[in-house]
């Protein structure tokens, strides 16, 4: 039956070779753990990856009971982690699946360093990476403020007396970020904007970026 | 074309920036008499307006009179991380900051681990009351 629905759509937008340019490649022997155990640290891109589409759910479902507002948003927190059914499962896979991504990602990091696969041609792929490395800490930073605790409010008005501390741009660098003069209102709604539209947005785009170079790159190869 | 579709949303953006700033109202603290020369905490609320949201938090001044008299106030908040300092709670007449020991003389002088002196409320005596306003840097050290 799938067969048959593959194939009728097939017919009218010949699908087979976008499907081919997608998902059906070997496996190169070098980099696949059934052949060399080792070969096991080229998948920590892939777990970030698949750690990061965890993330964009989870998120996608919180966001069905948590307000961005300083008086509702602690509430909504407490109501959904402990008051919803599977609240602490689903606000756990996004707690810690944050920490999670930071650490496959440095570990991606670390493989793509040694294994010396930034060089040339790969340059802009590294540089692309690094961009997603830097978007990955904004959703850390921004998303650490949501739950309006006393850890999320100094943690974040730590960060923006280190932004205040940036020469001569640093005082309007803390303001734009704050949406005003204190962490208040409009910096919960902000951070709540830039963590849940702003960044997945970028971060989506340079992961298509990211992919699309590996695409047309290939894997590096064996050392 | 572009431009008049980005520009509007930049500007929306950046309005708390542009924002005309609030001018530093001066709050009733304190009866002048009950002012030593030996620092003492004072607590007053402030109007303080969020965009949207408006409330009257709580701020704390160490108002005392200097060796010259003046009477100053300073705020309670450490220059070295922001936590929250006392007086003379090590017994030695000097702010203490229990996070991580930073020390301050009478004046708000940074002697300890804080990289600059305690910032100072402006004070302005009208018929023997205290009034504090805005935050400033410390001017008397």
């Amino acid at each position: 039956m799938f067969k048959g629905i593959y194939n009728w759509i097939d017919d009218r937008l010949d699908i087979t070779p976008m499907w081919r340019d997608v998902a059906d490649h070997e496996v190169p022997e070098h980099v696949n753990p059934a052949h060399h155990f080792s070969a096991f640290v080229y998948c920590f891109g892939g777990l970030t990856f698949f750690i990061t589409v965890i993330q964009i759910l989870s998120g996608m479902f919180l966001t069905m009971y948590y307000v961005p507002d300083i008086i509702n948003a602690y509430a909504s927190v407490d109501y959904l982690q402990h008051k919803v059914a599977f609240g602490a499962i689903v606000r756990g896979m996004h707690h810690w699946g944050a920490s999670l991504v930071i650490v496959m990602m440095f570990l991606h990091t670390l493989r793509v360093f040694f294994t010396g696969s930034y060089k040339a041609p790969r340059e802009m792929n590294w540089v692309v990476g690094m961009l997603i490395f830097f978007i990955m800490l904004g959703l850390g930073f921004t998303g650490y403020l949501l739950p309006w605790d006393n850890k999320a409010y100094f943690a974040t008005k730590v960060g923006m007396q280190i932004a205040e501390s940036v020469p001569y741009i640093g005082v309007y660098v803390k303001e734009l970020m704050q949406g005003g003069e204190i962490v208040g209102a409009q910096t919960l709604t902000r951070f709540f904007a830039i963590h849940v539209f702003f960044l997945p947005g970028a971060l989506l785009a340079m992961l298509a970026a990211h992919f699309i170079m590996i695409r047309r790159q290939g894997i590096s190869g064996p050392l | 074309m572009g431009v008049g579709a980005v520009l509007p949303m930049i500007r929306f953006a950046v309005d708390p920036l542009l924002m005309p700033k609030a001018e530093g109202t001066f709050v009733k603290v304190v009866e002048e008499s009950s002012i030593t020369d030996e620092p003492q905490e004072f607590r007053f609320q402030i109007n303080q307006v969020d965009g949207w949201y408006e409330s009257t938090p709580e701020l704390t001044a160490w108002i005392s009179k200097g060796s010259d008299g003046q009477i100053f106030a300073l705020s309670p908040i450490c220059k070295h991380l922001g936590c929250t300092i006392n007086w003379n709670s090590q017994n030695d007449n000097q702010y203490f900051c229990p996070c991580h020991e930073a020390k301050y003389d009478q004046d708000g002088k940074n002697l300890k681990v804080a990289p600059s002196p305690l910032d100072e409320y402006e004070v302005e005596i009208r018929e023997g009351v205290v009034y504090l306003g805005p935050l400033k840097a410390n001017t008397r050290v």
